[in-house]
């Protein structure tokens, strides 16, 4: 991949036969962003592929820079723009190890954080169904898609107060707890849930098309796989069970049951069912975090160093005014030190490198995106193929721009 | 327009000129960050931006009327957006979406333009990050209103 400041151009390569360089993007339906791909074509076959990325350059990291540890969060959240609580999460959890807090965090605050993650993931994956459907020219499949990922909005809606970007988890616990009427919510969506996912494979799964289209398409070999760096479904297709939920827990996942799906093909059908599975299996997790959610319990950690005083102290206690007051317009300190901390967003192994020199802000967070790793497979898997197999390629890896360009 | 005794309808050609493009002004498809998955959002059922005649995303600059600035605008993606717009055909709208596409947004740093107004006339903001898509809808609605009442939109911006 490369990454210049300017726009490039492509460039007559070659006068002879029918070699061109094409360029395919920033603006192009099926490039799901910003991405500018120049492909060197001879006739229809892509003879190379060099993906041109930064389009969505936001500075995000050097944002971060400038904001307090708990102000970061919000910058940080924007850049997985399809799971943006995956990368609150996992800069929280980060902060928290630095704070030498995690044990602390209160249980019913894991719960919700599991609950929110694995419904974050099948919202994700549905708006990577629905868009992959119509690269296909299924187009009905997307409205399915986005009318189940209509209701995880509106829970996260209730939850955290925005559609997109709830920044409902916070270092030390969650912004705040359920409120009344979620629960009924989220049943509602349980019982809804496996209906529609029968319809989403009724829609796609035995579709003679959508087969044609996609088997032996992209074909990732485990080595390869490997190589290019690429985790998350798209890894688990080509039959490595890689899962940062199971290799290295966090939030108490090991406490729920849930199978990891792989396949051995490798190729987009096998990334689309994998995908499938798992929107599954984040359900079943789903339904057990939802049983333990009936235990009333705190939600922010008990430590006045992070947490703020209840609101209907401040009222009362000038004590508490002043911890609020300070707490606001200066954050708390961490103290010096770095850490690494993964979790599996819907893409895969997202992680941040946290490094913290006893400040009031971040010294430097440093994102390991997993699409950007992901991405980069596409210029091993592209070349030899037919372009409109260059546009299942792009969705079967599922880049959010956002992340990959931060 | 007003109904003969004839059952003929009588109307001023400006006024069925302006009902048929107003009824279909048609987006360009060019997402850039979070606000475009809520731009796809109002193509669902749940918001059904059809209701408007606004559902068809053309690829193509040269079909669409209207330029959604779905996101944040990287420095690097300006002169695509600024040479997207001026393939458009005229006359042409631009909804700016979302706090960075209008202001810049929380990103106030050295990647991304502070609004895209400094390199293409807007014709509706939409706040929020992201807006709802019903934030988008009444956007959409407000670009129908001006075209009715015979405004010009990105032209009369320009001059």
């Amino acid at each position: 991949m490369t990454m210049s400041t300017t726009p490039l151009t492509p460039e007559i390569v070659s006068q002879d036969g029918n070699a061109m360089v094409l360029s395919m993007g920033p603006q192009h339906p099926s490039t799901h962003g910003v991405l500018q791909l120049l492909l060197e074509i001879d006739s229809e076959n892509v003879v190379k592929a060099e993906p041109e990325i930064g389009y969505l350059h936001t500075g995000i990291e050097k944002t971060a820079e400038g904001l307090f540890w708990t102000q970061a969060q919000t910058v940080i959240e924007r850049m997985d723009y399809l799971a943006p609580s995956s990368n609150a999460l996992c800069y929280a959890l980060g902060v928290e190890k630095l704070l030498g807090i995690t044990d602390q965090i209160p249980e019913r605050a894991q719960t919700i954080r599991v609950l929110h993650m694995e419904m974050t993931r099948i919202a994700s994956h549905l708006v990577w169904l629905g868009t992959h459907g119509i690269d296909l020219g299924a187009i009905s499949v997307f409205f399915y898609c986005f009318d189940l990922r209509e209701n995880i909005l509106d829970l996260q809606e209730a939850t955290g107060g925005a559609r997109m970007h709830p920044n409902y988890v916070r270092v030390g616990g969650l912004n705040g707890d359920l409120p009344d009427g979620v629960l009924a919510q989220l049943d509602a969506l349980i019982e809804k849930f496996p209906g529609r996912m029968r319809e989403l494979r009724g829609l796609l799964q035995a579709n003679p098309i959508f087969q044609d289209r996609t088997i032996d398409v992209g074909v990732l070999s485990p080595e390869d796989a490997l190589g290019w760096n690429v985790t998350g479904p798209s890894l688990r297709a080509s039959g490595i069970a890689y899962d940062v939920r199971k290799a290295f827990p966090y939030c108490g996942y090991e406490t729920y049951e849930f199978d990891v799906p792989t396949r051995t093909e490798g190729d987009a059908y096998a990334r689309f069912l994998v995908r499938l599975d798992e929107m599954e299996q984040a359900m079943r997790i789903v339904e057990q975090a939802r049983r333990r959610l009936d235990r009333p319990g705190p939600v922010m950690i008990d430590d006045p160093k992070v947490a703020a005083p209840p609101k209907e102290t401040i009222a009362l206690s000038m004590e508490a005014l002043i911890h609020h007051f300070k707490l606001m317009s200066e954050g708390f300190r961490v103290p010096p030190g770095d850490v690494y901390q993964a979790i599996e967003s819907p893409r895969g192994e997202l992680g941040f490198y946290i490094v913290s020199n006893g400040e009031n802000r971040p010294y430097r967070v440093r994102t390991r995106p997993p699409s950007m790793y992901n991405l980069q497979a596409l210029k091993g898997i592209a070349p030899g193929n037919l372009i409109a197999d260059l546009v299942v390629m792009i969705g079967s890896l599922d880049p959010v721009f956002g992340e990959v360009d931060r | 327009m007003a109904v003969s005794p004839g059952g003929f309808m009588l109307a001023r050609l400006d006024d069925v000129a302006r009902w048929a493009q107003s009824s279909s002004v048609w987006p360009l498809t060019m997402g850039l960050a979070c606000c475009a998955i809520e731009m796809m959002s109002v193509t669902s059922a749940e918001y059904d931006i059809a209701r408007l005649g606004s559902e068809v995303f053309r690829s193509s600059p040269r079909q669409a009327d209207l330029m959604i600035v779905s996101g944040r605008v990287a420095q690097k993606m300006g002169p695509v957006v600024k040479r997207l717009y001026d393939q458009m055909a005229d006359p042409k709208w631009v909804i700016s979406m979302g706090a960075c596409a209008s202001s810049g947004g929380i990103f106030d740093n050295y990647a991304i333009i502070q609004g895209i107004d400094t390199i293409i006339p807007v014709d509706v903001y939409v706040p929020g990050c992201p807006p709802t898509p019903d934030g988008l809808l009444y956007a959409v609605n407000l670009i129908q209103q001006q075209i009715r009442e015979g405004g010009r939109g990105g032209i009369l911006a320009r001059s």
